[in-house]
Protein backbone atom coordinates (compact mmCIF):
# COMPACT_ATOMS: atom_id res chain seq x y z
CA UNK A 1 0.00 0.00 0.00
CA UNK A 2 3.10 2.38 1.12
CA UNK A 3 4.88 1.45 -2.16
CA UNK A 4 1.48 2.18 -4.42
CA UNK A 5 0.72 5.26 -2.41
CA UNK A 6 4.62 6.50 -2.93
CA UNK A 7 4.86 5.70 -6.65
CA UNK A 8 1.24 7.48 -7.05
CA UNK A 9 2.38 10.76 -4.97
CA UNK A 10 4.23 12.32 -8.24
CA UNK A 11 1.01 11.91 -9.72
CA UNK A 12 -0.94 13.74 -6.55
CA UNK A 13 2.17 16.54 -6.82
CA UNK A 14 1.33 17.35 -10.24
CA UNK A 15 -2.47 17.35 -9.78
CA UNK A 16 -1.47 19.96 -6.18
CA UNK A 17 0.91 21.85 -8.99
CA UNK A 18 -2.09 21.94 -11.49
CA UNK A 19 -4.82 23.54 -8.78
CA UNK A 20 -2.11 25.57 -7.03
CA UNK A 21 -1.24 27.71 -10.74
CA UNK A 22 -4.55 26.60 -12.75
CA UNK A 23 -7.08 27.81 -10.49
CA UNK A 24 -6.13 31.47 -10.99
CA UNK A 25 -6.79 31.36 -14.43
CA UNK A 26 -10.84 30.75 -13.28
CA UNK A 27 -10.91 32.47 -10.15
CA UNK A 28 -7.94 34.77 -10.18
CA UNK A 29 -9.89 37.99 -11.27
CA UNK A 30 -12.91 37.35 -9.60
CA UNK A 31 -11.03 36.49 -6.33
CA UNK A 32 -8.21 39.49 -7.18
CA UNK A 33 -10.85 42.16 -7.57
CA UNK A 34 -12.96 41.08 -4.24
CA UNK A 35 -15.65 40.47 -6.14
CA UNK A 36 -16.18 36.40 -4.75
CA UNK A 37 -13.87 35.58 -1.43
CA UNK A 38 -11.54 33.06 -1.93
CA UNK A 39 -12.79 30.60 0.40
CA UNK A 40 -16.05 30.30 -1.90
CA UNK A 41 -13.64 30.56 -4.95
CA UNK A 42 -11.76 27.13 -3.44
CA UNK A 43 -14.56 25.64 -2.38
CA UNK A 44 -16.82 25.88 -5.82
CA UNK A 45 -13.50 25.20 -7.66
CA UNK A 46 -12.38 22.47 -5.58
CA UNK A 47 -16.16 20.54 -5.81
CA UNK A 48 -16.20 21.23 -9.73
CA UNK A 49 -12.68 19.80 -10.62
CA UNK A 50 -13.37 16.56 -8.35
CA UNK A 51 -17.12 16.25 -10.39
CA UNK A 52 -15.86 17.15 -13.84
CA UNK A 53 -12.37 14.43 -13.73
CA UNK A 54 -14.50 11.89 -11.95
CA UNK A 55 -17.41 11.75 -14.72
CA UNK A 56 -15.98 13.58 -17.75
CA UNK A 57 -11.95 12.70 -17.43
CA UNK A 58 -11.52 9.57 -19.32
CA UNK A 59 -11.78 10.99 -23.43
CA UNK A 60 -8.80 13.47 -23.09
CA UNK A 61 -6.71 10.94 -20.88
CA UNK A 62 -7.48 8.30 -23.41
CA UNK A 63 -5.89 10.25 -26.22
CA UNK A 64 -2.69 10.74 -23.90
CA UNK A 65 -2.56 6.68 -23.74
CA UNK A 66 -2.71 6.42 -27.48
CA UNK A 67 0.54 8.76 -27.50
CA UNK A 68 2.85 6.25 -24.71
CA UNK A 69 1.27 3.66 -23.13
CA UNK A 70 3.34 3.88 -19.88
CA UNK A 71 3.01 0.18 -18.39
CA UNK A 72 4.94 0.41 -15.37
CA UNK A 73 4.24 2.16 -12.22
CA UNK A 74 7.85 3.45 -11.32
CA UNK A 75 8.00 4.85 -15.37
CA UNK A 76 4.42 6.31 -14.13
CA UNK A 77 6.03 7.65 -11.06
CA UNK A 78 9.25 9.41 -13.18
CA UNK A 79 6.99 10.92 -15.83
CA UNK A 80 4.59 12.13 -13.30
CA UNK A 81 7.46 13.70 -11.31
CA UNK A 82 9.77 15.44 -14.41
CA UNK A 83 6.53 16.95 -15.50
CA UNK A 84 5.71 18.06 -11.98
CA UNK A 85 9.06 19.44 -11.44
CA UNK A 86 9.31 21.49 -14.66
CA UNK A 87 6.00 23.01 -13.63
CA UNK A 88 7.03 24.11 -10.81
CA UNK A 89 10.54 25.44 -12.10
CA UNK A 90 8.38 27.27 -14.64
CA UNK A 91 6.02 28.52 -11.80
CA UNK A 92 8.73 29.86 -9.75
CA UNK A 93 10.26 31.95 -12.96
CA UNK A 94 6.40 33.50 -12.97
CA UNK A 95 4.84 31.98 -16.05
CA UNK A 96 1.57 30.70 -16.26
CA UNK A 97 2.09 26.67 -16.80
CA UNK A 98 1.23 24.25 -19.33
CA UNK A 99 0.94 21.23 -17.63
CA UNK A 100 -0.40 19.66 -20.70
CA UNK A 101 2.80 20.33 -22.14
CA UNK A 102 4.85 19.11 -19.54
CA UNK A 103 3.34 15.69 -19.47
CA UNK A 104 3.07 15.25 -23.17
CA UNK A 105 7.14 16.23 -23.13
CA UNK A 106 7.39 13.58 -20.09
CA UNK A 107 5.20 11.04 -21.83
CA UNK A 108 7.78 11.33 -24.95
CA UNK A 109 10.65 11.45 -22.78
CA UNK A 110 9.60 7.77 -21.58
CA UNK A 111 8.87 7.08 -25.01
CA UNK A 112 12.59 7.88 -26.14
CA UNK A 113 13.81 5.73 -23.03
CA UNK A 114 11.88 2.70 -23.47
CA UNK A 115 12.48 2.83 -26.93
CA UNK A 116 8.80 2.69 -27.64
CA UNK A 117 7.80 4.64 -30.96
CA UNK A 118 5.51 7.89 -30.26
CA UNK A 119 2.01 7.89 -31.85
CA UNK A 120 2.66 10.31 -34.57
CA UNK A 121 -1.08 10.87 -35.22
CA UNK A 122 -1.70 11.31 -31.45
CA UNK A 123 1.13 13.96 -31.54
CA UNK A 124 -0.22 15.54 -34.20
CA UNK A 125 -3.98 15.70 -32.94
CA UNK A 126 -2.35 16.75 -29.57
CA UNK A 127 0.19 19.76 -30.87
CA UNK A 128 -2.59 20.76 -33.39
CA UNK A 129 -5.19 21.27 -30.66
CA UNK A 130 -2.63 23.34 -28.58
CA UNK A 131 -2.21 25.84 -31.72
CA UNK A 132 -5.81 25.69 -32.40
CA UNK A 133 -7.26 25.87 -28.87
CA UNK A 134 -5.79 29.36 -28.16
CA UNK A 135 -7.00 30.89 -31.42
CA UNK A 136 -10.69 29.34 -30.61
CA UNK A 137 -10.81 30.34 -27.60
CA UNK A 138 -10.07 34.34 -28.94
CA UNK A 139 -12.69 33.35 -31.00
CA UNK A 140 -15.20 33.37 -28.85
CA UNK A 141 -14.19 35.41 -26.60
CA UNK A 142 -14.18 37.75 -29.49
CA UNK A 143 -17.82 37.42 -30.13
CA UNK A 144 -18.38 37.04 -26.33
CA UNK A 145 -16.90 40.51 -25.37
CA UNK A 146 -19.23 42.19 -28.09
CA UNK A 147 -22.57 40.14 -26.85
CA UNK A 148 -22.38 40.87 -23.14
CA UNK A 149 -20.97 45.00 -23.61
CA UNK A 150 -23.77 45.50 -26.35
CA UNK A 151 -26.59 43.75 -23.30
CA UNK A 152 -25.00 45.42 -20.48
CA UNK A 153 -24.99 48.85 -22.03
CA UNK A 154 -28.39 48.71 -23.88
CA UNK A 155 -30.09 46.71 -20.43
CA UNK A 156 -30.23 50.24 -18.76
CA UNK A 157 -29.29 47.92 -15.44
CA UNK A 158 -28.63 50.21 -12.42
CA UNK A 159 -25.01 49.75 -11.57
CA UNK A 160 -25.86 47.66 -8.34
CA UNK A 161 -27.51 45.17 -10.40
CA UNK A 162 -24.91 44.86 -12.28
CA UNK A 163 -22.63 44.37 -9.79
CA UNK A 164 -24.90 41.42 -8.63
CA UNK A 165 -25.38 39.71 -11.98
CA UNK A 166 -21.76 39.96 -12.23
CA UNK A 167 -21.06 37.78 -9.14
CA UNK A 168 -23.51 35.70 -9.34
CA UNK A 169 -21.95 34.63 -12.98
CA UNK A 170 -18.58 34.49 -11.98
CA UNK A 171 -19.45 31.93 -10.16
CA UNK A 172 -21.54 29.86 -12.10
CA UNK A 173 -18.98 29.97 -15.21
CA UNK A 174 -16.21 29.70 -12.55
CA UNK A 175 -18.17 26.45 -11.52
CA UNK A 176 -18.09 25.16 -15.51
CA UNK A 177 -14.35 26.37 -15.72
CA UNK A 178 -13.44 24.05 -12.59
CA UNK A 179 -15.44 21.25 -14.15
CA UNK A 180 -13.96 21.91 -17.51
CA UNK A 181 -10.81 21.77 -16.30
CA UNK A 182 -11.21 18.96 -14.16
CA UNK A 183 -12.62 17.17 -17.14
CA UNK A 184 -9.59 18.30 -19.67
CA UNK A 185 -6.74 18.26 -17.26
CA UNK A 186 -6.89 15.39 -15.10
CA UNK A 187 -5.60 13.18 -17.59
CA UNK A 188 -2.61 15.25 -17.67
CA UNK A 189 -2.33 14.73 -13.60
CA UNK A 190 -3.25 10.52 -13.27
CA UNK A 191 -3.23 9.54 -16.78
CA UNK A 192 0.16 8.09 -17.16
CA UNK A 193 -0.89 5.76 -14.03
CA UNK A 194 -4.25 4.45 -15.54
CA UNK A 195 -2.27 1.47 -17.37
CA UNK A 196 -0.94 0.59 -13.94
CA UNK A 197 -3.25 1.34 -11.78
CA UNK A 198 -3.47 -0.45 -8.74
CA UNK A 199 -7.13 0.16 -7.95
CA UNK A 200 -10.25 -2.13 -8.60
CA UNK A 201 -13.48 -1.01 -9.05
CA UNK A 202 -15.65 0.12 -6.81
CA UNK A 203 -19.59 0.68 -5.35
CA UNK A 204 -19.98 3.24 -3.06
CA UNK A 205 -23.13 2.88 -0.85
CA UNK A 206 -24.32 0.18 -3.11
CA UNK A 207 -25.50 2.48 -6.11
CA UNK A 208 -22.33 4.73 -6.94
CA UNK A 209 -19.94 2.98 -9.09
CA UNK A 210 -16.98 3.95 -9.62
CA UNK A 211 -13.85 2.13 -11.72
CA UNK A 212 -10.40 1.65 -11.39
CA UNK A 213 -9.59 5.14 -13.83
CA UNK A 214 -12.58 6.95 -12.19
CA UNK A 215 -10.85 6.38 -8.63
CA UNK A 216 -8.04 7.60 -9.96
CA UNK A 217 -9.23 10.30 -11.23
CA UNK A 218 -10.75 10.83 -7.68
CA UNK A 219 -7.73 11.06 -5.96
CA UNK A 220 -6.17 12.95 -8.21
CA UNK A 221 -9.07 15.38 -8.25
CA UNK A 222 -8.38 15.52 -4.57
CA UNK A 223 -5.28 16.07 -5.06
CA UNK A 224 -5.55 19.16 -7.35
CA UNK A 225 -8.73 20.37 -4.86
CA UNK A 226 -5.72 20.54 -1.93
CA UNK A 227 -3.58 22.38 -4.48
CA UNK A 228 -6.19 24.95 -4.96
CA UNK A 229 -7.14 25.12 -1.14
CA UNK A 230 -3.37 25.51 -0.20
CA UNK A 231 -1.57 27.79 -3.06
CA UNK A 232 -3.93 29.57 -5.39
CA UNK A 233 -4.40 32.06 -3.55
CA UNK A 234 -0.60 32.94 -3.50
CA UNK A 235 -0.78 32.55 -7.46
CA UNK A 236 -3.44 34.65 -7.76
CA UNK A 237 -1.99 37.50 -5.68
CA UNK A 238 1.36 37.43 -7.21
CA UNK A 239 0.65 36.93 -10.96
CA UNK A 240 -2.24 39.42 -10.53
CA UNK A 241 -3.33 40.99 -13.87
CA UNK A 242 -0.54 39.36 -15.59
CA UNK A 243 -0.79 40.21 -19.51
CA UNK A 244 -4.30 42.36 -19.39
CA UNK A 245 -5.97 44.08 -16.73
CA UNK A 246 -9.26 42.86 -16.45
CA UNK A 247 -12.27 44.27 -14.98
CA UNK A 248 -15.06 41.40 -13.60
CA UNK A 249 -17.54 41.46 -16.59
CA UNK A 250 -14.16 40.96 -18.98
CA UNK A 251 -12.89 38.34 -16.29
CA UNK A 252 -16.62 36.78 -16.94
CA UNK A 253 -16.04 36.85 -20.60
CA UNK A 254 -12.29 35.21 -20.50
CA UNK A 255 -13.21 32.46 -18.07
CA UNK A 256 -16.46 31.61 -20.09
CA UNK A 257 -14.65 31.54 -23.60
CA UNK A 258 -11.63 29.26 -22.19
CA UNK A 259 -14.04 27.05 -20.54
CA UNK A 260 -16.09 26.34 -23.18
CA UNK A 261 -13.02 25.54 -25.58
CA UNK A 262 -11.77 23.15 -22.41
CA UNK A 263 -15.39 21.24 -22.74
CA UNK A 264 -15.18 21.43 -26.33
CA UNK A 265 -11.78 19.13 -25.80
CA UNK A 266 -12.94 17.18 -22.91
CA UNK A 267 -16.95 16.02 -23.71
CA UNK A 268 -17.12 12.08 -25.17
CA UNK A 269 -20.50 13.55 -25.18
CA UNK A 270 -20.26 16.14 -27.73
CA UNK A 271 -18.20 14.07 -29.73
CA UNK A 272 -20.36 11.22 -30.06
CA UNK A 273 -22.98 13.66 -30.87
CA UNK A 274 -21.14 15.40 -33.60
CA UNK A 275 -19.84 12.04 -35.21
CA UNK A 276 -23.85 10.93 -35.18
CA UNK A 277 -24.72 13.92 -36.58
CA UNK A 278 -21.93 13.20 -38.94
CA UNK A 279 -20.07 16.60 -38.07
CA UNK A 280 -16.28 16.57 -37.57
CA UNK A 281 -15.52 15.95 -33.50
CA UNK A 282 -13.42 17.91 -31.89
CA UNK A 283 -10.55 15.58 -30.69
CA UNK A 284 -10.56 15.10 -26.78
CA UNK A 285 -7.11 16.20 -25.75
CA UNK A 286 -5.51 17.65 -22.96
CA UNK A 287 -5.43 21.68 -23.20
CA UNK A 288 -3.75 24.07 -21.22
CA UNK A 289 -6.45 26.07 -19.88
CA UNK A 290 -3.26 29.04 -19.12
CA UNK A 291 -2.93 28.84 -23.28
CA UNK A 292 -6.80 29.14 -23.75
CA UNK A 293 -7.00 31.76 -21.28
CA UNK A 294 -4.03 33.64 -23.09
CA UNK A 295 -5.86 33.14 -26.14
CA UNK A 296 -9.66 34.48 -24.87
CA UNK A 297 -7.48 37.69 -23.40
CA UNK A 298 -5.76 38.26 -26.92
CA UNK A 299 -9.95 37.47 -28.14
CA UNK A 300 -10.69 40.60 -25.79
CA UNK A 301 -8.08 42.70 -26.81
CA UNK A 302 -8.68 42.50 -29.96
CA UNK A 303 -12.40 43.57 -29.50
CA UNK A 304 -11.09 46.68 -27.47
CA UNK A 305 -8.58 47.70 -31.08
CA UNK A 306 -5.28 45.79 -29.70
CA UNK A 307 -4.26 48.25 -26.94
CA UNK A 308 -2.87 47.93 -23.42
CA UNK A 309 -1.34 44.30 -23.99
CA UNK A 310 2.00 43.66 -22.59
CA UNK A 311 3.75 41.74 -25.82
CA UNK A 312 6.49 41.49 -24.17
CA UNK A 313 5.17 38.89 -21.36
CA UNK A 314 2.94 37.73 -23.92
CA UNK A 315 6.86 36.38 -25.79
CA UNK A 316 7.93 34.86 -22.54
CA UNK A 317 5.04 33.80 -21.90
CA UNK A 318 4.85 31.86 -25.47
CA UNK A 319 8.85 31.02 -25.17
CA UNK A 320 7.67 28.72 -22.04
CA UNK A 321 5.26 26.81 -24.51
CA UNK A 322 7.85 25.58 -26.68
CA UNK A 323 10.81 24.78 -23.79
CA UNK A 324 7.84 23.25 -20.90
CA UNK A 325 7.74 19.76 -23.21
CA UNK A 326 11.28 19.96 -24.30
CA UNK A 327 12.74 20.41 -20.39
CA UNK A 328 10.17 17.94 -19.02
CA UNK A 329 11.18 15.00 -21.86
CA UNK A 330 14.86 15.85 -21.51
CA UNK A 331 14.48 15.53 -17.17
CA UNK A 332 12.03 12.52 -17.72
CA UNK A 333 15.10 10.46 -19.75
CA UNK A 334 17.62 11.33 -17.32
CA UNK A 335 15.15 10.20 -14.15
CA UNK A 336 13.91 7.02 -15.73
CA UNK A 337 18.19 6.16 -16.09
CA UNK A 338 18.67 6.72 -12.48
CA UNK A 339 15.12 5.27 -12.04
CA UNK A 340 16.29 2.15 -13.62
CA UNK A 341 19.96 2.22 -13.28
CA UNK A 342 20.53 3.25 -9.55
CA UNK A 343 17.43 2.43 -7.91
CA UNK A 344 16.97 -0.77 -10.35
CA UNK A 345 13.27 -0.26 -10.91
CA UNK A 346 12.00 -1.51 -14.09
CA UNK A 347 10.49 1.48 -15.47
CA UNK A 348 8.43 -0.03 -18.71
CA UNK A 349 7.85 -3.71 -19.45
CA UNK B 1 -32.20 35.49 -9.89
CA UNK B 2 -32.90 34.36 -6.08
CA UNK B 3 -33.62 37.05 -3.33
CA UNK B 4 -30.93 36.87 -1.32
CA UNK B 5 -28.05 37.76 -4.27
CA UNK B 6 -29.25 41.00 -4.70
CA UNK B 7 -31.74 42.19 -2.23
CA UNK B 8 -29.00 44.60 -1.02
CA UNK B 9 -27.98 45.66 -4.30
CA UNK B 10 -31.75 46.37 -4.94
CA UNK B 11 -31.90 48.42 -1.76
CA UNK B 12 -28.59 50.63 -2.26
CA UNK B 13 -30.59 50.98 -5.94
CA UNK B 14 -32.96 53.21 -3.95
CA UNK B 15 -30.60 54.65 -1.72
CA UNK B 16 -28.57 56.43 -4.57
CA UNK B 17 -31.95 56.76 -6.37
CA UNK B 18 -33.22 58.89 -3.32
CA UNK B 19 -29.46 60.88 -3.01
CA UNK B 20 -30.17 61.67 -6.27
CA UNK B 21 -33.58 62.84 -5.95
CA UNK B 22 -32.43 65.21 -2.63
CA UNK B 23 -29.68 67.15 -4.64
CA UNK B 24 -31.75 67.45 -7.75
CA UNK B 25 -34.64 68.77 -5.23
CA UNK B 26 -31.94 70.97 -3.61
CA UNK B 27 -31.41 72.93 -7.15
CA UNK B 28 -35.15 73.33 -7.35
CA UNK B 29 -35.39 74.91 -3.78
CA UNK B 30 -32.17 77.05 -4.25
CA UNK B 31 -34.12 78.83 -7.50
CA UNK B 32 -37.98 78.95 -5.82
CA UNK B 33 -35.59 80.85 -3.06
CA UNK B 34 -33.96 83.30 -4.44
CA UNK B 35 -36.36 83.42 -6.74
CA UNK B 36 -39.09 83.95 -3.74
CA UNK B 37 -36.22 86.54 -2.25
CA UNK B 38 -36.33 88.92 -5.43
CA UNK B 39 -39.77 89.35 -5.46
CA UNK B 40 -40.13 90.29 -2.27
CA UNK B 41 -42.41 86.85 -0.80
CA UNK B 42 -40.13 86.77 2.59
CA UNK B 43 -42.49 84.26 4.48
CA UNK B 44 -42.20 82.24 0.92
CA UNK B 45 -38.41 82.71 0.92
CA UNK B 46 -37.87 81.61 4.99
CA UNK B 47 -39.85 78.55 3.95
CA UNK B 48 -37.35 77.71 0.76
CA UNK B 49 -34.47 78.12 3.37
CA UNK B 50 -35.92 75.98 5.91
CA UNK B 51 -36.65 72.94 3.58
CA UNK B 52 -33.28 73.36 2.18
CA UNK B 53 -31.45 73.24 5.42
CA UNK B 54 -33.25 69.82 6.67
CA UNK B 55 -32.49 68.48 2.87
CA UNK B 56 -29.03 69.10 3.26
CA UNK B 57 -28.71 67.05 6.11
CA UNK B 58 -30.96 64.40 5.33
CA UNK B 59 -28.77 63.66 1.93
CA UNK B 60 -25.44 64.02 4.12
CA UNK B 61 -27.28 61.03 6.27
CA UNK B 62 -28.24 59.27 3.14
CA UNK B 63 -24.84 59.39 1.61
CA UNK B 64 -23.01 58.43 4.83
CA UNK B 65 -25.62 55.29 4.60
CA UNK B 66 -24.57 54.44 1.69
CA UNK B 67 -20.92 54.53 1.97
CA UNK B 68 -21.22 52.43 5.03
CA UNK B 69 -23.49 50.04 3.21
CA UNK B 70 -21.15 49.42 0.39
CA UNK B 71 -18.20 48.96 2.14
CA UNK B 72 -19.80 46.94 4.79
CA UNK B 73 -21.31 44.68 1.95
CA UNK B 74 -18.21 44.83 -0.59
CA UNK B 75 -20.19 46.07 -3.03
CA UNK B 76 -18.67 46.99 -6.17
CA UNK B 77 -15.37 46.84 -5.45
CA UNK B 78 -14.15 48.53 -9.03
CA UNK B 79 -16.04 51.07 -8.84
CA UNK B 80 -16.81 51.64 -5.17
CA UNK B 81 -14.25 54.49 -4.98
CA UNK B 82 -15.43 56.54 -7.95
CA UNK B 83 -19.36 56.19 -6.90
CA UNK B 84 -18.40 57.74 -3.60
CA UNK B 85 -16.13 60.29 -4.92
CA UNK B 86 -19.28 61.17 -6.89
CA UNK B 87 -21.81 60.96 -4.12
CA UNK B 88 -19.35 63.51 -2.30
CA UNK B 89 -18.87 65.91 -4.99
CA UNK B 90 -22.80 66.37 -5.57
CA UNK B 91 -23.26 66.75 -1.71
CA UNK B 92 -20.96 70.12 -2.53
CA UNK B 93 -23.63 71.10 -4.69
CA UNK B 94 -26.50 70.73 -2.12
CA UNK B 95 -23.98 72.80 0.30
CA UNK B 96 -23.28 75.30 -1.76
CA UNK B 97 -27.06 76.02 -2.37
CA UNK B 98 -28.23 75.72 1.24
CA UNK B 99 -25.02 78.50 1.34
CA UNK B 100 -26.31 80.79 -1.06
CA UNK B 101 -29.87 80.96 0.72
CA UNK B 102 -28.02 81.09 4.22
CA UNK B 103 -26.60 84.79 3.03
CA UNK B 104 -29.62 85.71 1.54
CA UNK B 105 -31.04 85.00 5.13
CA UNK B 106 -28.28 87.04 7.22
CA UNK B 107 -26.94 89.65 4.36
CA UNK B 108 -30.73 90.72 3.32
CA UNK B 109 -29.41 92.00 0.12
CA UNK B 110 -31.27 94.79 -0.98
CA UNK B 111 -31.89 94.40 -4.79
CA UNK B 112 -33.18 97.23 -6.87
CA UNK B 113 -35.91 96.38 -9.55
CA UNK B 114 -33.35 97.05 -12.90
CA UNK B 115 -31.66 93.84 -11.63
CA UNK B 116 -34.04 91.22 -10.50
CA UNK B 117 -34.62 89.72 -13.79
CA UNK B 118 -30.83 89.16 -13.94
CA UNK B 119 -30.91 87.34 -10.85
CA UNK B 120 -33.31 85.78 -11.55
CA UNK B 121 -32.24 84.48 -15.07
CA UNK B 122 -29.16 83.55 -13.36
CA UNK B 123 -30.79 81.19 -10.65
CA UNK B 124 -32.56 79.57 -13.24
CA UNK B 125 -29.65 78.41 -15.15
CA UNK B 126 -27.38 77.82 -11.70
CA UNK B 127 -30.82 75.69 -11.19
CA UNK B 128 -30.50 73.36 -14.76
CA UNK B 129 -27.10 72.96 -14.14
CA UNK B 130 -27.78 70.88 -10.92
CA UNK B 131 -30.60 69.50 -12.90
CA UNK B 132 -28.40 67.88 -15.72
CA UNK B 133 -25.87 67.01 -13.81
CA UNK B 134 -27.76 64.61 -11.86
CA UNK B 135 -29.16 63.26 -14.98
CA UNK B 136 -25.69 62.78 -15.60
CA UNK B 137 -25.03 61.21 -12.22
CA UNK B 138 -28.14 58.84 -13.48
CA UNK B 139 -27.03 58.18 -16.38
CA UNK B 140 -23.52 56.83 -14.64
CA UNK B 141 -25.89 54.12 -12.88
CA UNK B 142 -28.16 53.19 -15.93
CA UNK B 143 -26.96 54.54 -19.49
CA UNK B 144 -23.78 55.04 -19.35
CA UNK B 145 -23.81 56.37 -22.58
CA UNK B 146 -25.73 59.04 -22.25
CA UNK B 147 -23.38 60.55 -19.79
CA UNK B 148 -21.29 63.05 -22.47
CA UNK B 149 -24.69 64.40 -23.31
CA UNK B 150 -26.12 65.51 -20.10
CA UNK B 151 -22.30 66.44 -18.99
CA UNK B 152 -22.07 69.48 -22.42
CA UNK B 153 -25.32 70.60 -21.40
CA UNK B 154 -24.18 71.79 -17.94
CA UNK B 155 -21.29 72.98 -19.46
CA UNK B 156 -23.72 74.98 -21.99
CA UNK B 157 -25.95 76.24 -18.85
CA UNK B 158 -22.90 77.59 -16.73
CA UNK B 159 -21.26 79.02 -19.75
CA UNK B 160 -24.89 80.98 -20.02
CA UNK B 161 -24.69 81.52 -16.43
CA UNK B 162 -21.04 83.10 -16.60
CA UNK B 163 -22.19 85.61 -19.18
CA UNK B 164 -25.37 86.53 -17.17
CA UNK B 165 -23.31 86.70 -14.01
CA UNK B 166 -21.08 89.60 -15.92
CA UNK B 167 -24.26 90.94 -17.22
CA UNK B 168 -25.63 91.55 -13.77
CA UNK B 169 -22.21 92.28 -12.40
CA UNK B 170 -21.41 95.18 -15.34
CA UNK B 171 -24.88 96.65 -14.63
CA UNK B 172 -24.13 96.65 -11.26
CA UNK B 173 -21.21 98.80 -11.08
CA UNK B 174 -22.31 101.13 -14.84
CA UNK B 175 -25.45 101.89 -13.45
CA UNK B 176 -26.50 105.44 -11.46
CA UNK B 177 -29.57 103.98 -9.71
CA UNK B 178 -27.24 102.56 -7.19
CA UNK B 179 -25.42 104.94 -5.56
CA UNK B 180 -23.32 103.56 -2.77
CA UNK B 181 -20.05 101.43 -3.88
CA UNK B 182 -21.27 98.89 -0.64
CA UNK B 183 -24.09 97.78 -2.35
CA UNK B 184 -22.69 97.65 -6.25
CA UNK B 185 -19.91 95.27 -4.19
CA UNK B 186 -22.74 93.31 -2.04
CA UNK B 187 -24.60 92.84 -5.48
CA UNK B 188 -21.49 91.65 -7.33
CA UNK B 189 -21.43 89.26 -4.39
CA UNK B 190 -24.26 87.93 -4.55
CA UNK B 191 -24.16 87.43 -7.89
CA UNK B 192 -21.00 85.57 -7.79
CA UNK B 193 -22.68 83.20 -5.01
CA UNK B 194 -25.30 81.77 -7.49
CA UNK B 195 -23.30 81.43 -10.13
CA UNK B 196 -21.12 79.32 -8.11
CA UNK B 197 -23.55 77.18 -7.82
CA UNK B 198 -23.33 75.92 -11.68
CA UNK B 199 -19.63 76.57 -11.57
CA UNK B 200 -19.73 73.28 -9.05
CA UNK B 201 -22.01 71.80 -11.09
CA UNK B 202 -19.38 71.73 -13.92
CA UNK B 203 -16.59 70.46 -11.52
CA UNK B 204 -18.64 67.06 -10.67
CA UNK B 205 -19.45 67.01 -14.59
CA UNK B 206 -16.53 66.55 -15.10
CA UNK B 207 -15.83 64.01 -12.77
CA UNK B 208 -18.20 62.17 -13.91
CA UNK B 209 -17.53 62.39 -17.09
CA UNK B 210 -13.89 60.67 -16.09
CA UNK B 211 -15.81 57.93 -14.45
CA UNK B 212 -17.86 57.30 -17.00
CA UNK B 213 -14.35 56.66 -19.15
CA UNK B 214 -13.23 54.34 -16.41
CA UNK B 215 -16.34 52.70 -16.32
CA UNK B 216 -16.85 51.52 -19.77
CA UNK B 217 -16.03 47.84 -20.68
Amino acid sequence: MLTILFFLSSGLFLGWSLGANNAANIFGTAVVTKMIKFNTAALICSVFIIIGAVVSGAGASHTLGELGAVNELSGAFIVALAAAVTVMWMTKAGLPVPTSQAIVGAIIGWNFFSKTPTNINSLYKIVGTWIFSPILSAIFAFILFHLIKKIVENSKIHLMSLDSYTRAGLIIVGAFGSYSLGANNIGNVMGVFINSSPFKDISLAGFLNLSSTQLLFLIGGIAIAVGVFTYSKKVMMTVGSGIFKLSPVTALVVVLASSITLFLFASQGLHDLLISLNLPPFPLVPVSSSQAVVGSIMGISLAKGGRNLNFKKLGKISLGWITTPVASAILTYVALFFMQNVFMQNVFK
Amino acid sequence: MPKFFNSKSKQLEGEIDGYLDRVSTAGLIFQEGVKAYVNGKKDKFERTFIDISTLESDADNVRRDIKHKLYTYMLIPESRGDVLGLLETLDDIVDICEKVLEQFSIETPNIPEFLKSDFLELAELSSKTVEEVVKGARAFFREIGMVSEYVNKVHFYEHEADDVEEHLKRNAFNSKKIESFSQKVHMRYFAEKIALVSDVSESVAERLSVYAIKRRI
